[in-house]
């Protein structure tokens, strides 16, 4: 248990940095990033308080929001997120997750691809339609939702492929 | 009362949702309004610790652009000194005729990919920056001071859809309001200039020094192309900026040096 308390808090304190030094700086054809800091709440333990998880995921949130200025639209969407994981969990790897033994290491290609895009898009639209706050600009915000979405989830997978530990 | 407990321990898990939820859509609409986000930006001891050691290290890839960036502005400033006609019997070393005060800094965060872009600069109380202080480069505007800590500001860049700079044209004094539709962070967009103003492609942009924040003539941009709006009265000219806002690193604040007095005199 203190072991996945530990490797929780360094995946947060690392992906939080990674993502302000690193990702926000990416501005791929001007202003393309990804956000691959969600796969912290993507992979935290499918079976452990649904409390934890949402606020750690709004700390999360917040910490991004103070580094880039944001307000709380990071914060709003991890939230969102953390809320609806069951859901999506069941979705993509239904019997599995009801009997609560979904390992992230060992599940097939295709429900992990389905988890993860289902995640990303829906914290994307949250936060972009948030930042441009403007019901007008609906089809920017479908327009970066898509591009960094597709940004997100390829990293997200080269993340989970370098840092995967070997099945023994 | 047994009953409230119940539902509240029943949908603790939705309730905590709700509560985080507000929370971050109040931080989020405290940012757009002007001047009102106080507890979630980046002017503070940790996030503004965090991007100066950054920065630290990734100013010596940019040493030798700014360097010339440097040079240039100093030969500039070098011919404009020689070429002036000064008589050594007025020229005084005393600031009372100054209205602006100029002090350096350097951008530590750069932003211009979302839609309200805010800098980062290592200067702030300590140096004595105070909020609405103007921030420019050698070759046009950046923005306006917003939050200070000790050491960090942050800037509301114009590549921010909540800032408005009072702008006119060069050559007449026909003045707008500079916005950016959040679309290019190369062009942003002068609005509220009359239609009988003689507006042609190409035109140079300046600050019209009415707002008491930026001195007169501050190079902006050059008019890209222009448009009557939908009541057909005034243009809506797209303005391709002097700045590359995607690379800046040395940066001057503005201090007007008569502003107290200008703002008492209009709060009276």
């Amino acid at each position: 248990m203190n072991n996945l308390l530990s490797v929780n808090t360094i995946r947060f304190v690392v992906l939080v940095l990674i993502q302000v030094l690193l990702f926000n700086n990416v501005n791929f054809l001007g202003y393309i990033n990804p956000y691959p800091y969600i796969i912290f709440i993507a992979f935290f333990p499918a079976k452990s308080n649904r409390i934890l998880i949402i606020l750690s995921s709004f700390l999360l949130g917040l910490f991004i929001d103070m580094f880039l200025d944001t307000g709380g639209i990071h914060a709003a969407a991890c939230v969102f997120v953390a809320y609806v994981r069951p859901v999506i969990l069941k979705f993509s790897f239904g019997t599995m997750y009801e009997h609560h033994n979904v390992k992230f290491g060992a599940v097939d290609f295709g429900s992990k691809l389905t988890y993860i895009t289902l995640l990303v898009i829906l914290h994307h639209i949250i936060m972009f339609s948030l930042e441009l706050f403007n019901m007008s600009k609906i089809l920017l915000v479908l327009k970066k939702t898509l591009f960094s979405g597709i940004f997100t989830i390829l990293l997200s997978f080269i993340i989970t492929i370098i840092f995967s530990r070997k099945p023994k | 009362m047994q009953q409230i407990i119940n539902f509240i321990i029943r949908n603790k898990n939705f309730l905590l949702f709700l509560l985080l939820f507000c929370i971050a859509i109040l931080f989020t609409i405290q940012s757009h309004s002007y001047h009102k986000s106080k507890f979630i930006n980046s002017a503070n001891f940790l996030t503004g610790g965090v991007y100066n050691t950054a920065n630290h290290i990734s100013e010596y890839v940019g040493l030798k652009s700014q360097n010339q960036l440097l040079v240039d502005e100093n030969r500039r400033l070098k011919s404009m000194l020689y070429n002036l006609n000064v008589d050594p019997e007025t020229n005084s070393l005393d600031s009372i005729h100054k209205a602006y005060y100029f002090s350096n800094a350097k951008i530590i965060k750069n932003s211009f990919s979302k839609s309200d872009n805010i800098l980062l600069i290592n200067k702030g109380t300590n140096d004595s920056i105070q909020q609405d202080f103007g921030v420019i480069t050698t070759e046009g505007i950046v923005g306006i001071i917003d939050k200070i800590s000790a050491n960090y500001a942050t800037v509301i860049s114009i590549l921010n859809t909540t800032s408005s700079i009072s702008a006119q044209l060069k050559k007449t004094d026909h003045y707008g309001t500079l916005n950016w539709d959040a679309k290019n962070p190369a062009v942003v967009q002068l609005t509220d200039i009359p239609k009988i103003a003689n507006v042609l492609v190409g035109d140079t942009i300046v600050t019209s020094g009415r707002s008491s924040i930026f001195p007169k003539d501050v190079p902006i941009g050059l008019v890209e192309n222009y448009k009557l709006d939908a009541a057909e009265n005034y243009y809506e000219i797209n303005v391709r900026l002097f700045n590359d806002m995607t690379n800046l690193e040395h940066v001057y604040i503005i201090e007007n040096i008569n502003k107290p007095e200008i703002t008492t005199l209009l709060d009276e």
